[in-house]
């Protein structure tokens, strides 16, 4: 049981980067156990782009072309079997909707602890215990997952991204899987553009936007820094902008390399979502916006003014 | 219909929770039902009204959760019933909230997306797992047309709008409904209402939590010029190495 599962999602035939920062986790992990790194993927996951997943790390890559697309219900059913195939002792998924909630089915399908949100590699030496934050953002904890089995789902910049060569050989893998009883009946999705959860950088705006007609000033940032794009809660809530880009404790929590926050406040919950970004700037004309005591660069100015010049400078620069 | 909401009883979320010897000091801090779970009981009060049925609360959780328990009785559940036991872990209070659904046959089973404590969004997976019934998460909207719920589940940059039969669970979070204020006369009720204390069936925790730490603070803040942006250009790219 000193083998190590990672799922990988793919999008457009390649591992998402998410994904491939799960097999590095999972492979520096093996390297501790001495057991083998095994990725298992989709038919999501392009033939052509398997040798990615060996260059990060996965010494076997398990590929179930017979499911595509799957929901978590399918996730947890193939990585099931293949936890049971290659004997792995811990799963490794990286944070998403769906492998979030695989994860906890794995967790009862596997008889395993199941973290979600996990920070750091475990401390094997007390035990399995790994770094994840608690009270949105307010504690950071270390938790023991009591053997034999662990499912893990870890968030973004939890490990990074470096190349760890090994073979990757693929190799096909047939689950059997049930049929799912929830029907997909419509998928609304904004095609071509960065996710949240995905990007290196975030920029979000707030209510000193002062109206959904003014966010091209947001995406041209964006766009320049090769950003994703966010908003507070206000902001979503009067439906300026869709409810999936809500940052904040009830909506999506961020960990970028760079997070820059154009006129928004900082309220305690939309901190909660942005706690754990690397790099914080606010940008926001009321001096005593308490944001700018959790940023780590501010400019106090107006938002019309200062974004123009931020997007000039940059596109300069970059 | 029989609908049964579970609740967390977690710290106000304006709280700053201190800790004290690796553990967090909630002395004086007063507790609330977990927002996304506000949600989830919000949405359950309009179906229990539009279906007739029965809403019953869930609460895993040792006496001094009863006040929040009674906030949910207030804002409009029938009946509760309270696990007695520290919930140690996901898998525990799941294990605990399956054994009470089994004996009493749920149309419909809501949690919030994740609580707002352990932040694991855990609860509702492996509830749905132990019992054989489906799972949707993040559930943003549920309408039922008979035993078929349509809902809307977010997914990464968009959303999805599926079909289910009952029985099923979902994780709820905005906007399914808005948050309910309980008004007088729920409150007055609320104290009437069934609170069932029920014994915890076996099961074990599978995660511990060895310590807890504040996070580290990020240091001071360097103020930049609204009129030399260049230089907060320059400052990520050399020193935070960001860009």
């Amino acid at each position: 049981m000193n083998n190590v599962l990672i799922f990988v999602e793919a999008e457009n035939g390649a591992a998402k980067k998410s994904s491939l920062e799960a097999v590095v986790y999972g492979a520096k992990l093996a390297a501790q156990t001495g057991g083998q790194a095994v990725a298992v993927a989709t038919a999501d996951l392009a033939a052509a782009h398997a040798p990615e997943v060996g260059l990060y790390g996965a010494d076997r890559v398990l590929h179930a072309a017979n499911v595509a697309q799957p929901q978590a219900a399918e996730i947890a059913q193939l990585v099931a079997q293949a936890a049971e195939q290659v004997q792995a002792g811990t799963v490794v998924l990286a944070k998403s909707i769906a492998a979030d909630l695989a994860a906890a089915q794995l967790g009862v399908k596997l008889g395993a602890a199941v973290a979600t949100n996990v920070a750091t590699l475990p401390d094997l030496a007390q035990g399995f215990v790994i770094g994840r934050a608690a009270y949105t953002g307010k504690a950071l904890t270390q938790v023991n997952l009591a053997g034999p089995r662990r499912v893990l789902s870890i968030k973004k910049n939890a490990v990074g991204l470096s190349e760890l060569p090994k073979a990757g050989a693929l190799e096909s893998f047939s689950p059997s899987l049930a049929a799912n009883p929830i029907q997909v009946k419509e998928v609304q999705k904004q095609t071509g553009e960065l996710l949240l959860t995905e990007a290196d950088i975030v920029v979000s705006g707030g209510r000193g936007l002062k109206g959904p007609e003014n966010w091209g000033l947001i995406t041209k940032l964006a766009k320049t820094l090769h950003a994703a794009t966010g908003c507070s809660k206000p902001v979503s809530d009067m439906d300026w902008r869709p409810h999936h880009e809500h940052v904040g404790q009830t909506g999506i929590k961020v960990s970028p390399n760079l997070y820059v926050a154009v006129g928004i406040s900082g309220a305690i919950q939309h901190l909660a979502g942005v706690s754990s970004s690397k790099t914080i700037v606010v940008i926001n004309k009321d001096p005593e916006a308490p944001f700018f005591k959790a940023a780590d660069y501010g400019v106090v100015g107006d938002a019309f003014e200062v974004l123009p010049k931020l997007t000039e400078a940059l596109e300069k620069a970059m | 219909m029989k609908i049964l909401v579970c609740i967390s009883h977690v710290p106000d979320t304006n709280a700053k929770i201190p800790f004290k010897d690796g553990k967090p000091d909630l002395t004086g801090i007063s507790m609330v039902i977990a927002p996304y779970d506000d949600f989830a009981l919000a949405r359950a009060v309009e179906l229990r009204d539009a279906t007739g049925g029965k809403l019953t609360v869930i609460n895993v959780g040792l006496a001094d959760t009863e006040p929040t328990i009674r906030k949910a009785l207030a804002i409009g559940a029938d009946d509760a019933v309270r696990v007695n036991a520290q919930p140690t872990d996901a898998f525990f209070v799941a294990s605990q909230i399956a054994t009470v659904v089994r004996a009493e046959n749920y149309d419909l089973i809501l949690t919030g997306r994740e609580s707002s404590d352990f932040n694991g969004g855990q609860v509702h997976g492996m509830l749905a797992e132990l019992l054989g019934l489906p799972c949707v998460v993040p559930c943003m909207k549920l309408d039922l047309n008979g035993r078929t719920a349509h809902m809307y589940r977010e997914i990464e940059g968009g959303k999805e709008v599926v079909e289910v039969q009952l029985p099923l669970v979902a994780g709820c979070q905005e906007p399914i409904a808005e948050w309910k204020i309980p008004n007088m006369r729920g409150i007055m009720s609320a104290k009437t209402k069934p609170l069932k204390v029920v014994e915890p069936a076996t099961a074990e925790a599978r995660t511990t939590v060895a310590s807890y730490q504040a996070p580290p603070a990020r240091g001071n803040v360097k103020m930049v010029e609204a009129s030399n942006v260049g230089e907060l250009v320059r400052m990520l790219k050399e020193e935070a190495k960001v860009i």
